[in-house]
């Protein structure tokens, strides 16, 4: 086990995948020699070469495209946007190409391609810099979607991305890549898809939340039980697949959902897990399902820390929850 | 200086199928291609301050009291240039780093300040990162982060200028980088298709972040490009504010004429990081940038003014003196300046806001009255 970063995890991630498999390999932008903008590629460039860690053209849709090409051919490409709030030109490849390619080809064509991505905000990175736009991709049928929360996940479920048969967006919560330590197991752990993690257990409400989300949600998770309110904090770490069972066995024994979430609340996916609730746990519920996420507006640059969910938030809707009759 | 139409090895046969004009575009532009002496000494004043700003703006970043900055340092010649070549009415399309433009073609220094601040006086209402500027006023249209993506916006003002018959031009500013976007290509496919009044007006200033300019494309330049597309491409010497007024002078006096667009490639020179977030030692040696710094733009015309007896060392002092002090005055007035209110960033998302949108003020208004948020 080693004390790491976030990011530091993500970067042992791929260097563990590269030595292990010479069909890995990582294209980007500012990936080889600046090792990567967050620096998450930080030494793959003098480890592997320029062969193995490739500096791309200013071009998504070429990133993306080119590593569809690669994985078909058999190679194992981990593509890295530098914000997710970039990677439209590439949303065509994405949704229309990679997603598809094994359904339109009769399963003839699978196509493993990890796209990796720095998301959300709270790093005063104002519209382009900060979005949490994980709902496009999880209502795109064929695409797996995983957000870790802590560095032994980051680095875990990059591992499981790597080795998975589908394509993987892999969502890096940057707001945290630096704030949030923890220890790593060494060597090829692999944390598996669609298994969410119980963060802290809890009789009186759930909290669900993912990514950068983790740490506030735990926080206000202390502050209720200073007002003798037991939460429960699931990390659902895997949006798809979706660990239906857990989301379900919480409230089961709660009663009562808070969902949390950064992105704008409209279609968000706190609303995937509200219906789910209602249609699988209804006769659990005591008190409506409440959502604390980010409004529906672009993301604001100054005035951010009014846009995003807090402790203090998330504290806020799940005391009226707890206690709602 | 030098200038010349971008042609690649096969350039013959290439010239041959081009529907490209034979003639130099920088030809006909020639009668006006030239600047008054006080013109020159304008520029001068307008390159200093725009590189006194940038250094201030530098050092309130590192103090926190700017979030980020996006220095424009060995460009000042390329935007004032390329500014001054504007007439009234013509639309900017520009990316983060055209302080120097929104200044030359006459946007208050501290509305400038004001966006970098964020503040109440900001006409973005803070929404964006610094330097995202943008000023209705002016033609200036607010600039988004994604790249490239303003070059086929300014295609489709141009060609909607074209149609109400107004004789003005857009001009899209982008850099190296962009030129390998999704949106550069589509923009110069239409503009040559529909002869668009529009000026690609490209500073390659060596560096995308990381990559330098010979890994971005393997076109020997990146004006030849235009070829392709069917109208010309034009190579010039960034660091000659003169070179690059005429060529600016140029292509608006051919796009004005109806034969279409024209791509100019202002060779310049990064001296900075590409943001305040970038480490440019970790991936460019030290000589370049020296190097580099010897061909410095605004040195240049200061030499320039001097040599030809338009400026002395008195009045070099008055002009940096004056600028320092404008600087000043306009960041005491901005740092003064009350922040944004902070209901305001649920505004503009519409028209008029939706009913989810009246409800989320509500639940703000709520969370504020409550004090689980404070502004």
């Amino acid at each position: 086990m080693t004390e790491l970063t976030l990011v530091q995890a993500v970067n042992r991630g791929l260097q563990e995948a590269m030595r292990a498999d010479s069909d890995v390999l990582v294209l980007g932008e500012d990936v080889g020699v600046n090792g990567g903008v967050f620096r998450a590629t930080e030494g793959l460039f003098k480890e592997f070469g320029a062969e193995r860690v490739i500096d791309t053209p200013l071009s998504e849709t070429g990133i993306v495209g080119t590593a569809i090409g690669m994985a078909l051919y058999g190679l194992k490409p981990i593509a890295e946007i530098q914000f997710l709030d970039f990677i439209y030109p590439a949303f065509d490849q994405i949704v229309s190409e990679l997603a598809k390619f094994r359904y339109r080809s009769g399963g003839q064509y699978p196509c493993h391609v990890v796209i990796r991505t720095p998301y959300g905000g709270g790093i005063r990175g104002g519209l382009y810099h900060s979005q949490s736009t994980e709902a496009y991709f999880c209502h795109t049928p064929g695409l797996k979607v995983v957000v870790p929360s802590t560095p032994a996940d980051a680095k875990g479920l990059l591992l499981t991305a790597v080795h998975d048969e589908d394509p993987v967006l892999f969502l890096e919560p940057k707001r945290i890549y630096r704030s949030v330590t923890g220890e790593v197991p060494e060597g090829d752990v692999r944390v598996p898809f669609g298994v969410a993690r119980t963060v802290r257990e809890g009789t009186d409400v759930s909290l669900y939340a993912y990514g950068a989300m983790v740490p506030p949600t735990v926080e206000a998770a202390e502050t209720l039980a200073a007002d003798g309110i037991s939460a429960e904090v699931i990390d659902l770490r895997s949006l798809v697949p979706l660990d239906e069972a857990a989301v379900i066995a919480s409230v089961e024994k709660t009663g009562r959902a808070v969902v949390v979430h950064e992105a704008a609340r409209f279609c968000g996916y706190g609303g995937e897990i509200a219906a789910l609730l209602a249609e699988k746990a209804f006769y659990s519920l005591k008190a409506p399902i409440a959502r604390v996420t980010g409004y529906d507006t672009p993301f604001p640059y100054a005035l951010e820390n009014l846009y995003l969910p807090n402790a203090q938030t998330i504290a806020h809707a799940a005391r009226a929850t707890a206690r709602a009759t | 200086m030098y200038r010349y139409i971008a042609r690649t090895v096969n350039e013959d046969a290439l010239m041959a199928k081009s529907t490209a004009p034979k003639s130099s575009p920088t030809a006909e532009g020639a009668s006006e291609g030239s600047l008054t002496p006080e013109r020159r000494v304008a520029a001068y004043r307008l390159m200093v301050l725009a590189r006194l700003t940038d250094e201030r703006c530098l050092v309130l970043q590192r103090q926190g009291r700017i979030g980020f900055y996006v220095p424009l340092q060995g460009q000042e010649a390329a935007q004032v240039g390329a500014g001054l070549a504007l007439e009234p009415g013509d639309w900017a399309f520009p990316a983060y780093r055209e302080l120097g433009v929104a200044l030359t073609i006459g946007v208050p220094l501290g509305s400038i300040l004001d966006q970098l601040f964020a503040n109440s006086g900001d006409v973005t209402k803070g929404r964006q990162m610094p330097n995202h500027f943008g000023f209705r006023s002016h033609n200036f249209v607010v600039a988004s982060s994604p790249i490239g993506t303003q070059i086929t916006q300014a295609v489709g003002a141009a060609m909607a200028a074209q149609r109400r018959g107004d004789a003005i031009v857009s001009i899209a500013f982008f850099g190296d980088g962009a030129t390998s976007s999704n949106d550069f290509h589509a923009a110069l496919n239409f503009a040559g298709v529909f002869k668009a009044p529009t000026i690609f007006f490209c500073q390659n200033n060596g560096w995308a972040i990381s990559l330098p300019r010979a890994k971005q494309t393997q076109s020997p330049t990146l004006a030849e490009k235009a070829l392709a597309y069917g109208f010309p491409g034009e190579v010039v010497d960034g660091n000659d504010l003169t070179a690059v007024y005429r060529a600016v002078r140029a292509a608006r006096a051919r796009a004005l004429s109806g034969e279409g667009p024209t791509m100019i490639e202002a060779q310049v020179y990064r001296f900075g990081p590409h943001s305040t977030s970038d480490d440019p030692r970790r991936y460019r040696a030290d000589a370049e940038l020296e190097a580099a710094k010897q061909k410095d733009p605004v040195v240049r015309l200061q030499k320039e003014l001097m040599a030809e007896h338009l400026l002395d060392e008195t009045a070099d002092r008055a002009i940096w003196e004056a600028a320092k002090a404008e600087v000043a005055a306009a960041l005491t007035a901005a740092e003064k300046t009350a922040p944004v209110d902070p209901h305001s960033f649920l505004d503009d998302v519409f028209a008029s806001p939706t009913p989810r949108l009246v409800d989320e003020r509500v639940r703000f208004e709520e969370l504020l009255r409550d004090g689980v948020v404070k502004p």
